[in-house]
């Protein structure tokens, strides 16, 4: 395991702020683990533990397996020795330095490196972040993209063994958001160290993740490579708090393991999905299925390729890639706006799920 | 002819107050605002004391914690070779005293201004607590803190109850400025009274004015 870090850490409650109880196992193997969550959730937290900026109460927190702290024999490596790159919210340039002063300042705080090799590096990591005309500037003097690029050299500059982003993309619109995903790939040629990323931005989680953790309340809600995540949500509440579900309640009716069969009742309706291991007849849960696979059927002739349903339509919004339909108990389907000029002014319509798309979870 | 050592004492009695206050009072305010440790409240209270307690108990307490029979008071005997009390060097204590509450409470306030995140950044980078301090806090600070300096400087300036208590008013000697103008209006010496009056006035202006312009917020800061 590249990362291992059990951590307990509890807040207590202060002048109008309710307490907080943190509480998780980070294992990871993976290049980018993501912690996906709403604010609140710990997030920082766990990355202020994993730098050392917070003590965990109890617990312990291996690294590339380098213990860098351990609750029972009272171990705790301060910041300073951890060799954790740290990309903070706003960045944190420091203000009264130039941009080559702070990767300058960098460089002669840990001493890893000889002074000639020093220079060199600061230059090299100057010219692969595109800052070398912008190093003699101040950080106010500097776009938002630019302030990120020069955060990202200078974390680089000691070859940090660990690397902790707190949503760093914040602030940014779409273009500088993929504008810095690429120059995470230009990171990853300069440095192998794992990286833990902090957002609550699901596309950021999906562009970026190998292995997510799902977060809430100070606790993980599932934790796995993000496939596996994302396909497979562990609960209704994991896939509900994903977002990219629609979500009913449904029945196991009938199993059938020699044709890889079964049949769900949803809202009432036979439903031919895959054969469900390790379920019972009878057994009580719901169905998830992704929005985007969910699909509005315009032609009433045309033969049911998939489970259907006849729902009742609520709303309709223009969305970028066509028009967005809300329908009762809260299902979601895109349809291009020419299929929505077919079909409009229905009261019903039959939304089609093909049964691979569809996703038993158990009560 | 007016006699100008008082104006000359007090400048150098002033301006070494200040650089204790610098020194000593800084790592008072980093430790009040970075540190967590026990009895911290007790410290703040203890460092607040000189501003609520009347001169003359302030100067009762250095006498007797500096006499010439205190163990601090023997200490100093030994090192530099002259009684403590009753010197101008005992001025510049008065006048420390005088100035460091207030420089260590508002420079307290003025370190716990600087964002954390700059420091853990620093930290991250691998810098120690002391480089930290020196390459970030401190420049950060600094506007704040130079300002306050400026204002000790003037508070220096001013100190009369616990100077005339422990440095006493030997003229020539140890006695300031503020010691000077109490001795003047005592002697019905209107005019020196005055003019002394004025001078100290004035500095103090220019002092006041000089940390206004300290502390005014830079221009080119939180642009872009």
């Amino acid at each position: 395991m590249r990362i291992d870090a059990r951590l307990i850490k509890r807040l207590p409650a202060s002048g109008g702020s309710e307490g907080f109880d943190l509480n998780v196992h980070l294992k990871s193997d993976a290049d980018v683990t993501v912690l996906l969550g709403p604010s609140g959730a710990g997030k920082t937290l766990t990355l202020n533990c994993l730098g050392g900026f917070a003590t965990p109460d109890e617990g312990r927190i291996l690294i590339n397996d380098e213990l860098y702290f351990d609750a029972p024999t009272k171990l705790r490596l301060p910041p300073q020795q951890r060799r954790c790159g740290y990309i903070f919210q706003d960045h944190a340039l420091f203000p009264h330095m130039t941009v080559r002063e702070n990767l300058r300042f960098a460089a002669n705080a840990a001493r890893t490196n000889s002074g000639l090799n020093r220079h060199r590096r600061i230059a090299e990591l100057l010219e692969v972040f595109e800052l070398t005309d912008l190093a003699g500037r101040k950080p106010a003097q500097l776009s938002g993209g630019q302030k990120q690029r020069a955060a990202l050299a200078r974390m680089l500059v000691n070859e940090p063994k660990l690397l902790l982003l707190d949503e760093p993309t914040r602030g940014l619109d779409g273009r500088l958001r993929q504008a810095f995903y690429d120059l995470l790939g230009k990171l990853r040629e300069r440095s192998t160290a794992p990286m833990v990323l902090v957002t609550h931005d699901l596309e950021e989680c999906m562009e970026l993740a190998g292995h997510v953790c799902l977060m809430e309340a100070g606790r993980f809600t599932q934790c796995g490579p993000r496939e596996r995540v994302f396909a497979r949500p562990a609960t209704v509440e994991v896939a509900r708090s994903l977002g990219i579900y629609n979500i009913l309640p449904a029945s196991i009716d009938a199993l059938d393991p020699g044709r890889d069969r079964s049949r769900l009742g949803v809202l009432g309706r036979p439903w031919e999905v895959c054969y469900l291991p390790g379920r019972l007849i009878g057994d009580q849960g719901y169905v998830c299925m992704r929005q985007s696979e969910t699909k509005v059927v315009v032609e009433d002739d045309a033969p049911a390729a998939g489970n259907q349903l006849l729902l009742k339509v609520e709303s309709a919004t223009q969305s970028l890639r066509g028009m967005r339909i809300q329908f009762e108990h809260a299902v979601v389907a895109e349809i291009s706006e020419a299929d929505y000029a077919a079909c409009r002014g229905s009261e019903r319509l039959n939304v089609e799920v093909p049964p691979a798309a569809v996703y038993f979870v158990g009560k | 002819m007016i006699d100008w050592f008082p104006l000359w004492l007090s400048l150098r009695v002033a301006a070494l107050a200040t650089f204790f206050v610098l020194t000593i009072g800084t790592s008072l305010a980093y430790l009040l605002s970075h540190k967590i440790f026990r009895g911290k409240n007790l410290m703040d209270s203890l460092i607040t004391l000189p501003l609520v307690l009347p001169p003359t108990v302030l100067g009762y307490y250095l006498l007797v914690m500096v006499g010439r029979h205190s163990p601090l008071g023997h200490l100093y005997e030994g090192v530099f070779g002259q009684p403590l009390v009753f010197t101008w060097q005992a001025a510049v204590v008065a006048a420390f005293l005088h100035s460091a509450p207030i420089y260590i409470k508002a420079g307290r306030a003025v370190l716990e201004t600087v964002d954390t995140r700059y420091e853990w950044a620093a930290h991250s980078l691998g810098a120690s607590e002391w480089r930290t301090f020196w390459r970030i806090t401190l420049p950060l600070a600094w506007r704040g803190l130079s300002s306050l300096a400026s204002l000790s400087f003037a508070r220096s300036l001013g100190d009369f109850g616990v100077t005339i208590m422990v440095a006493g008013n030997i003229p020539g000697q140890t006695q300031t400025l503020s010691v000077a103008i109490f001795d003047a209006v005592e002697s019905g010496n209107g005019r020196l009274a005055r003019i002394l009056v004025i001078v100290i006035s004035v500095a103090a202006l220019a002092l006041l004015w000089a940390a206004g312009y300290l502390s005014r917020p830079a221009r080119t800061q939180g642009a872009g």
